[in-house]
């Protein structure tokens, strides 16, 4: 134990050698930091999903309020998106006269794209806002200090449950929100395209696939486990009183955010060439 | 070694470069209530935290019951925690659950006790604080020293052969305070636990201790019984002491 001091003690001599060097690169290995402690969160969560106790009640509480809570705003959104993308898109499409297709390209957008990444991002924004919250003031006040002194892994009893439950609960926002959605656009293409309820709905279906289905909801899985890993990792590390806390909440959010928009390009790019 | 409870040994601990603790040496008897007096910033939270296994020393070893528990698993180190009971500085009540499910929660979370037992428990031991009648309340519904009792009784719900209090009474008015102090020696008495007492405030110190170590630095300046530290020739204790009057 003692062979690692002189180690450290030339670590933060060199490190004072080339603080130039360091200033210059420190938000690199900040980075580097976060990176790996995100990583880590993630892990843990994986793993400590499947090993007991299992955590079934504060799961399902977590369930509600991530997914009951967030149903409103949801539907709000995807509605609204709906609407938009239908005149839009019915505007673009009469042009070459291709009108009638626009269900279609409707469901395929929403289903593969736009319901998975907004649905996300609000997500990030109202429920990884809440947990890096909520865990960053347990952090300050010790209450996680008090849970591990009490015999509890808070990574376990507090990460991971929120992790599976936002897991299972995304997903199911997001086929919820592609409905809505698709609700929004039969909305403008019966009262202002004038194309008929049946002819939108069977155009709908005709043109989705298993490989479309499978895409959107993989997305939202993936996202719901960046999402809780990153605002889990940013909750537990705070430091620095309530003004911390803050803090956190925002870079998380904005981790998030831009973290789905990374992910969504590489999960896009993979599924379309193999399915 | 047999009579000691609790052994630090040369405990070293800094945060990036600010260094805290810096040799610690400290060895607490079985079921005495040693206080350690400090001024603030002179690490007594962390070397409660060190003993828990929350915060790990950069070098040196701590034994409980002759057992080094320094770079121990987590896992381990839970069989470990049971045995210890911590009231912290500011309480740390869970704000989300209610003050029967706080008290109540290492019992649930390690226990087959039925609700009905665990009930009682809790019923048993928010009666020992003076605070029956508040099962139901949220903890932001109680008072500073009203939470302070609320997580003796949580600290104390495993039935640990230590309780580590970090500044007990700090904040509290002196009336609340003294009924605080009484507590801790109702708990020596009565459950002949090993405790550890941290505070910045003398008489309060001295009315619950068997010993008291004076600590600066983060390292022990003196220890001994509390005559022996009153009577102290050591430079700093006197101005602390004479500082604190
Ligand atoms: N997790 C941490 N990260 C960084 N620095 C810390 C951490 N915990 C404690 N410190 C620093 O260590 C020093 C000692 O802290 P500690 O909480 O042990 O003081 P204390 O003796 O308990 O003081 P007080 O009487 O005010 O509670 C302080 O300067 C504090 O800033
Ligand atoms: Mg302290």
């Amino acid at each position: 134990m003692c062979a690692c001091l002189p180690g450290a003690r030339e670590y933060r001599r060199s490190v004072r050698k080339n603080q130039a060097l360091n200033d210059h690169f420190h938000w690199f290995l900040d980075f580097l930091h976060h990176v790996h402690g995100i990583t880590e969160m993630f892990g843990r969560s994986l793993v400590l999903s499947f090993i007991k106790p299992f955590y079934l009640r504060d799961t399902i509480e977590q369930m509600y309020h991530i997914g009951v809570k967030s149903l409103s705003i949801v539907l709000m959104t995807s509605i609204f998106t709906g609407l938009v993308l239908a005149l839009q898109f019915g505007h673009e499409m009469s042009v070459y006269g291709a009108k009638m297709y626009t269900s279609s390209v409707l469901i395929v957008s929403l289903v593969r794209e736009l319901g998975p990444v907004i649905i996300s991002l609000v997500v990030a924004g109202r429920v990884g806002a809440g947990i890096t919250a909520e865990l960053g003031s347990m952090a300050v006040t010790e209450q996680i200090d008090a849970m591990r002194a009490l015999g509890t892994n808070p990574y376990k009893k507090l990460a991971a449950t929120r992790f599976l439950a936002l897991s299972i609960m995304l997903p199911l926002l997001v086929a919820i929100g592609d409905f809505c959605g698709m609700l929004g656009g039969w909305i403008v293409s019966v009262t202002t395209l004038g194309i008929s309820t049946d002819y939108y709905w069977s155009n709908a279906i005709h043109y989705l696939f298993f490989s479309d289905i499978f895409a959107g909801l993989l997305k939202p899985f993936i996202f719901a486990m960046a999402i809780a890993s990153i605002s889990c990792y940013h909750g537990f590390s705070v430091t620095g009183g309530t003004k911390g806390v803050g803090e956190a909440t925002t870079r998380s959010v904005v981790v998030s955010s831009i973290l789905i928009f990374i992910l969504d390009f590489l999960i896009t790019k993979v599924t379309l060439g193999a399915v | 070694m047999e009579n000691y409870k609790i052994i630090f040994q040369d405990i070293y601990k800094s945060f990036g470069d600010k260094a805290v603790l810096q040799g610690l040496n400290l060895s607490i008897r079985r079921g005495e209530t040693l206080v350690i007096l400090g001024r603030s910033g002179c690490g007594k939270s962390v070397s409660l935290k060190i003993l828990l296994g929350l915060l790990y020393p950069d070098r040196g070893k701590v034994y409980l019951d002759g057992e080094e528990i320094t770079g121990m698993s987590e896992k381990k180190l839970v069989e470990v925690r049971k045995k210890i009971g911590m009231l912290f500085q500011g309480s740390a009540l869970f704000d989300s659950l209610t003050v029967g499910e706080n008290v109540a929660f290492a019992l649930a979370e390690h226990s087959n006790r039925t609700a009905d037992e665990i009930a009682e428990i809790v019923d048993n031991n928010l009666k020992f604080v003076e605070m029956e009648g508040t099962v139901n309340l949220m903890p932001s519904e109680l008072s500073g020293g009203m939470k302070k009792r609320v997580a003796l009784a949580r600290a104390m719900a495993y039935q640990p052969e230590i309780l580590l209090y970090d500044e007990p009474t700090t904040g509290l008015d002196p009336i609340t305070a003294t009924t605080i102090n009484a507590l801790i020696r109702k708990t020596q008495r009565e459950y002949g636990v090993t405790s550890i007492v941290v505070t910045h405030e003398l008489d309060s110190g001295f009315s619950v201790a068997d010993r008291a170590a004076v600590m600066e630095s983060g390292r022990i300046l003196e220890i001994g019984t509390i005559a022996e530290i009153k009577g102290s020739t050591n430079e700093f204790v006197r101005t602390f002491i004479a500082g604190a009057k």
